[in-house]
């Protein structure tokens, strides 16, 4: 008996951690789909429904809004990210006093909550004491800057936020990749008089490739399940203007009784998610096993 | 290529490239004080608008120095004013967060550190498979099982409870700690595990009294990791709580968005200040082993 | 003209010295190798020539020149590293025109060039491929590619041969060899493996602490090195130094080692200063395989001692010994038997002896 034990002891051992992943996330995610087949409304209800909650979904306008939204953000928020992340972490590549210094100031944000974020930028895009009040003050007597309360513009206050809070840390990732190669590729291309410009962009860049991929991975990721920062920073609103699919799923199960709807949106957040990760790790194992 | 250079325009190339350096050198640092000053900039402009009376917020500008370093603000965001019903403040949530986040720290700590400890150092049929059935629990969206989560915590009684949010917490924890430490124990040479089988350690001997010892830097990276996320948490404890047993998030979203006749924008930057402190405290004693959690988190294998 | 001129040159990192005053010239078409244990500064060097480190103190001049503040595109330098050090995301063609490229050479001249040394060098049909697609035989011959297609003056290597394998070294080496006896480049080679540098080099730099200990051709290195650490460091096993004491009479010097009655002589021996001999105590140097087991040469002295043990390589064997309780080491073919624990008759060629002054460590 002992014996069983002992050696079956490493897969006991692991049990308790497969068994709660096992329930929690595969169990619940199954739960989750299949009420997203069910006509649910406060409650639960188990028969089977079709597809009906999910045509509702996407015939609703909030959700098309929520979507398009997401669209626009996860773009300009790849694109900013990542373009500002490669700047700094190029920058701070050149042997620069107080690199740590600036090493800590571009990542402190990342310590922070959405919640906090939202609330500081909140704050700063005050419609009328933030920075509008800043630059009339300064003495730009027409300027206006009420991108928070404009249905057009506010997206774009959340865009800035966000890229405010993840930037430092796609440049953490492209410095410690550019770290990483052997530095008698740099000297080789001095040798083969290379300026810099040309080391960073032909030879440094194409070899981050792998650091490209895992950043827009995790930024994709990031955005999709945008969620804190829209609560504090624009509530979805003005009206649904900033509604995004994480908003979308927890209003419709919590504010308006639709279970089955609610379950459909988040099936379809879970779907867009898997078709992101799902190749990116494939290809990470593929990679390991190549090794 | 001809080495026919005359000297004179030797002289040349060095005089060019001393010039360009210069100006490259300045320019660089201007682009990264630049960049920083965006970084700094919402920090600063917290700081010190807590520090203002509102009369001040509503004269100056958000980059003016407070007149008077004033800090009723932080006074009123964590105690009150003591009126009573409607009056909320930080204090109670802030010690809701720090119950929720320890147990729930430890707990996902420690069953990451056996799972990762089982699938490195003790191989079997199908372990990588179990590592990557562990791994996609990083990456589901948590949309996809609040439903069920919250049913599950009604059903188990402990809905709107810290106990509640440490089971969520601990569960969705474990696949990252399993990461971290499976990664970190795969680096660990296997012979160590080999010699002290030969010596006839067991199972959980060679866990606490040979890897555990040095696990130190990997305890750090996670411990800081887990306190980060769930500290900063929203989305679980405004799902799962509300009043009372909610986290300090969930608060301070609150007290933001609670429209009661006056903004008092001062006191909702101290709040802010207040709920973002731990981690970032956290962040500047420890900020390399953050860092090497996001970025060694981000690369797998 | 010297190809190469290194003068009073001096490197510190910090507070470490890595290279002291530093001299160092190259005639065109040598192969010259710097050679030493790691930490000697011989990558440091090579560095500086590339125009990689900056100078403290000194001067380079190529061609007469001085390049001391010169950019490296600038030198009409090479260089081939350790790791080779190909570009990841390119192509084996583009890596090889890579540098041609950044100086604006015409197409017509790239192609001619890259046809040149590609068909040359056998990676015609490696063109497209990249790095990570090729051995590390290929790789090196890239690298190498990379070099040549610039016709450089001098061409600088960085250990090349350190990352591969036994057997692939030694045939990398070879072709090493022959190309340079091919297109007689100049060549400073870096290496801490003296089989290489004897091999390959015509003249060896060998250097210790940022100093260099000797420079001279393989065949001078080797039978007459100026000081203990070149004698030590070259030849594998390294040459016995027995401990000891001169002694001079009248026409004669003899050689006593510490514990022992028996009287060397030392005839024909090349002293840098006879009359200056002032200090007696001595370092006695003899090769293991100039010691042998039957009398070669005449004035071959004949003496006995204990064998304590042998090692047995293969095609020889090393035998290990007991000299006046100094250990002295011998080469011997491997189908001698040797008795240990017995008296062996040796024989030392006198031809070859090396002295060195016991507190200086120099050659006398």
């Amino acid at each position: 008996m002992f014996r069983w034990l002992e050696k079956n002891l490493p897969k006991i051992v692991m049990a308790p951690a497969v068994g709660l992943i096992g329930w929690f996330v595969y169990g619940f995610v199954l739960w989750t789909l299949y009420i997203s087949f069910t006509n649910s409304k406060i409650l639960p209800k188990y028969e089977l429904w079709g597809v009906g909650e999910y045509t509702k979904l996407w015939a609703s306008r909030k959700w098309l809004i929520a979507v398009d939204n997401l669209l626009i953000f996860t773009a300009l928020f790849l694109i900013f990210c990542v373009v500002i992340g490669i700047i700094l972490a190029i920058f701070l590549d050149q042997k620069i006093r107080a690199e740590g210094l600036l090493r800590t100031i571009y990542l402190y944000t990342m310590a922070l909550s959405f919640i906090v974020t939202g609330t500081a930028w909140k704050w700063i895009l005050n419609p009328t004491l933030g920075i509008q009040k800043l630059f009339i003050d300064w003495g730009f007597e027409n300027f206006t800057f009420d991108w928070l309360v404009n249905r057009e513009m506010a997206i774009y206050t959340i865009v800035i936020a966000g890229v405010w809070q993840s930037a430092g840390f796609v440049m953490a990732l492209f410095l410690a990749g550019l770290r990483s190669v052997e530095d008698e590729i740099v000297k080789a291309a001095k040798i083969d008089g290379a300026s810099l410009f040309t080391v960073y962009w032909k030879i440094l860049l194409p070899m981050m490739r792998p650091v490209f991929f895992t950043s827009f991975v995790i930024l994709v990721h990031i955005s999709i399940k945008s969620y804190d920062l829209i609560v504090a920073l624009t509530q979805g609103g003005p009206g649904i203007s900033t509604t995004m699919p994480a908003l979308y799923m927890t209003q419709t199960a919590f504010h308006k009784s639709q279970v089955g709807l609610s379950a459909a949106s988040a099936m379809m957040m879970f779907m867009a998610v898997a078709a992101v990760i799902i190749p990116y790790l494939y290809s990470e194992l593929r990679r390991e096993n190549a090794r | 290529m001809q080495g026919s250079l005359q000297s004179s325009s030797y002289k040349q190339l060095e005089q060019k490239s001393k010039y360009t350096n210069i100006f490259l050198r300045w320019f660089l640092y201007f682009v990264l004080i630049l960049f920083a000053s965006y970084f700094i900039f919402p920090l600063y402009v917290m700081i010190v608008t807590s520090l203002k009376t509102m009369e001040e917020i509503r004269q100056g500008t958000l980059l003016t120095w407070p007149s008077a370093l004033n800090f009723e603000s932080w006074g009123v965001a964590w105690g009150g004013r003591g009126y009573g019903a409607g009056d909320t403040y930080l204090k109670p949530y802030f010690w809701n967060s720090i119950k929720m986040v320890v147990p729930a720290v430890f707990f996902s700590t420690f069953i990451g550190a056996m799972a990762g400890y089982v699938l490195t150092k003790w191989r079997f049929k199908g372990d990588k498979w179990v590592f990557l059935f562990l791994l996609f629990g990083c990456f589901i969206p948590y949309q996809a099982i609040l439903l069920p989560m919250a049913r599950t915590l009604g059903v188990l009684g402990i809905s709107n409870s810290i106990i509640g949010l440490v089971l969520v917490h601990t569960v969705y924890g474990i696949p990252f700690t399993t990461l971290f430490f499976r990664n970190f124990y795969i680096s660990i040479p296997s012979e160590l595990v080999k010699a002290a089988r030969i010596d006839g350690a067991g199972f959980f001997k060679i866990f606490f009294k040979i890897l555990l010892p040095i696990s130190t830097p990997i305890i750090v990276v996670t411990v800081i990791w887990q306190f980060t996320q769930i500290w900063n948490d929203f989305l679980f404890g405004s799902t799962f709580s509300f009043g009372e047993a909610a986290p300090i998030q969930v608060a301070l979203n609150n007290m933001v968005l609670s429209s009661t006749s006056v903004k008092e924008y001062n006191v909702d930057m101290a709040s802010a200040i207040i709920a973002g402190i731990p981690t970032l405290i956290v962040y500047v004693l420890a900020g390399k082993y953050f860092i090497r959690g996001l970025t060694s988190g981000a690369v797998k294998g | 003209m010297k190809t190469l001129k290194i003068e009073e040159l001096s490197k510190n990192f910090g507070s470490t010295e890595v290279l002291k005053k530093i001299n160092l010239e190259i005639d065109e078409g040598n192969f010259l190798v710097l050679l030493g244990p790691s930490g000697c500064g011989k990558s440091t060097l090579l560095n500086i020539i590339a125009g990689l480190e900056t100078i403290n103190e000194g001067n380079v001049y190529i061609d007469d020149y001085n390049v001391s503040k010169v950019e490296p595109k600038d030198r009409n330098i090479a260089m081939v590293f350790q790791s080779y050090a190909l570009y990841p995301s390119m192509n084996v063609k583009e890596n090889m025109i890579f540098g041609l490229k950044q100086a604006k050479t015409s197409k017509e001249k790239i192609e001619e060039q890259l046809k040149k040394v590609s068909s040359f060098l056998q990676v015609d049909s490696l063109l497209e491929r990249k790095p990570s697609q090729l051995s590390g035989g290929q790789r090196q011959r890239v690298a190498i590619g990379r070099a040549l297609v610039r016709e450089p003056r001098i061409f600088l290597f960085d250990e090349p041969l350190s990352n591969l394998d036994a057997k692939l070294r030694v045939e990398m080496r070879r072709e090493i060899k022959k190309l340079h006896q091919q297109l007689k480049t100049t060549v400073v080679y870096v290496t801490h493996d003296q089989t290489e540098a004897m091999s390959l080099g015509t003249k060896i730099a060998i250097m210790n602490h940022g100093v260099i200990q000797q420079n001279d051709t393989p065949e001078i290195i080797y039978n007459k090195p100026s000081n203990t650490f070149v004698a030590d460091f070259i030849g594998s096993p390294s040459m016995n130094l027995i401990k000891g004491n001169l002694k001079q009479s009248a026409d004669n010097i003899s050689f006593i080692a510490e514990g022992s009655n028996l009287e060397i002589p030392i005839k024909h021996y090349d002293f840098k200063n006879k009359s200056e001999l002032s200090n007696n105590e001595v370092y006695f140097g003899i090769r293991p395989e100039h010691i042998y087991f039957k009398k070669l040469n005449e004035d071959d002295l004949e003496i006995n001692l204990r064998a304590d043990l042998s090692e047995y390589i293969g095609h020889e064997q090393i035998v290990t010994f007991n000299f006046s309780n100094q250990e002295i080491l011998a080469k011997f073919p491997s189908t001698i038997n040797v008795e240990l624990n017995k008296e062996t008759k040796l024989y030392i060629d006198l031809t070859q002896v090396s002295l060195f002054d016991s507190k200086s460590e120099e050659r006398i």
